[in-house]
């Protein structure tokens, strides 16, 4: 009995913890970019738009380590030689420059997935943009949470 | 010498989506990093990632100070026939890596 109760306690205490981070964590979080992150991103695609979608990036969503960040790039394409992915931008809005690592890829890789580690210098959001051949962009934007920072000292803030 | 670590397999069936793994020792340097005296450490990292397939560009990658140190890339490409995959790193300083692969398609 005692050990129920004290199951349940911790369940509920859980549940409520996981209620208090829901919302932070589906909504999309915005924090004032550090660098020039929305500039590169227009000069890049021009006057095209970047539509949501068919992009999926992977990070974990805390990291206890800047200095060292898996990430995982995917696009959905059938990639054949009319239709395919011709690059993956990844940008940062709070690393000291937002350019992070740029994809070049063709029919030939046959599937569009790619993996690096990169660097995190705060808690922001990272986005990935994919380049297709017909000349439409698409991205997919993950809001991470980093407990130790890359760079710390060098923060321009 | 520059250690450099490929990860791929050795036979793959023709038109065969297949994984490629690499890793190379590289500090990456970002040069936003200083000294305790205040003395700005010059920027030192690899640029430029590209894999041929005999000879034919498959693969490319841009690096930036952002890519941790020693960078890892993860990549695939289509088994096309016989032959040897060559990947090449270069950067700042005139660093340059080169390590070949061969693949046997069935």
């Amino acid at each position: 009995m005692k050990h129920s109760s004290r199951r349940k306690f911790l369940t509920a205490a859980g549940g409520i913890a996981a209620a208090a981070l829901a919302p932070a964590a589906t909504a999309q979080m915005t924090r004032t970019p550090l660098n020039n992150m929305p500039e590169v991103i227009s000069k890049l695609v021009g006057s095209k738009t970047i539509s949501k979608g068919k992009v999926k990036l992977g990070v974990p969503p805390l990291v206890e380590n800047g200095f060292l960040v898996p990430l995982t790039v995917s696009v959905d394409s059938p990639m054949t030689e009319a239709d395919h992915v011709k690059a993956i931008h990844v940008f940062t809005e709070r690393n000291p420059l937002p350019e992070m690592v740029t994809f070049r890829l063709g029919p030939r890789a046959g599937r569009a997935s790619v993996a690096t580690r990169v660097r995190m210098a705060d808690t922001q959001n990272v986005t990935a943009i994919a380049e297709m051949s017909d000349g439409s962009f698409w991205s997919d934007t993950v809001f991470l949470i980093v407990t130790l920072a890359a760079c710390l000292e060098e923060l321009p803030t | 010498m520059t250690n450099v670590r490929i990860d791929l397999p050795k036979a793959a069936k023709r038109g065969e989506v297949i994984e490629i793994k690499t890793l190379v020792a590289h500090s990456m340097e970002t040069g936003f990093r200083r000294t305790y005296l205040g003395v700005p450490i010059p920027r030192d990292i690899i640029t430029t990632f590209v894999c041929a397939y005999n000879g034919v560009e498959v693969f490319r990658a841009e690096l930036h100070p952002s890519i941790a140190a020693n960078p890892y890339i993860q990549f695939t490409t289509v088994a096309t026939e016989n032959g040897t995959l060559e990947f090449k790193w270069s950067g700042d300083n005139g660093f340059t890596a080169t390590e070949t692969a061969r693949i046997a398609v069935t």
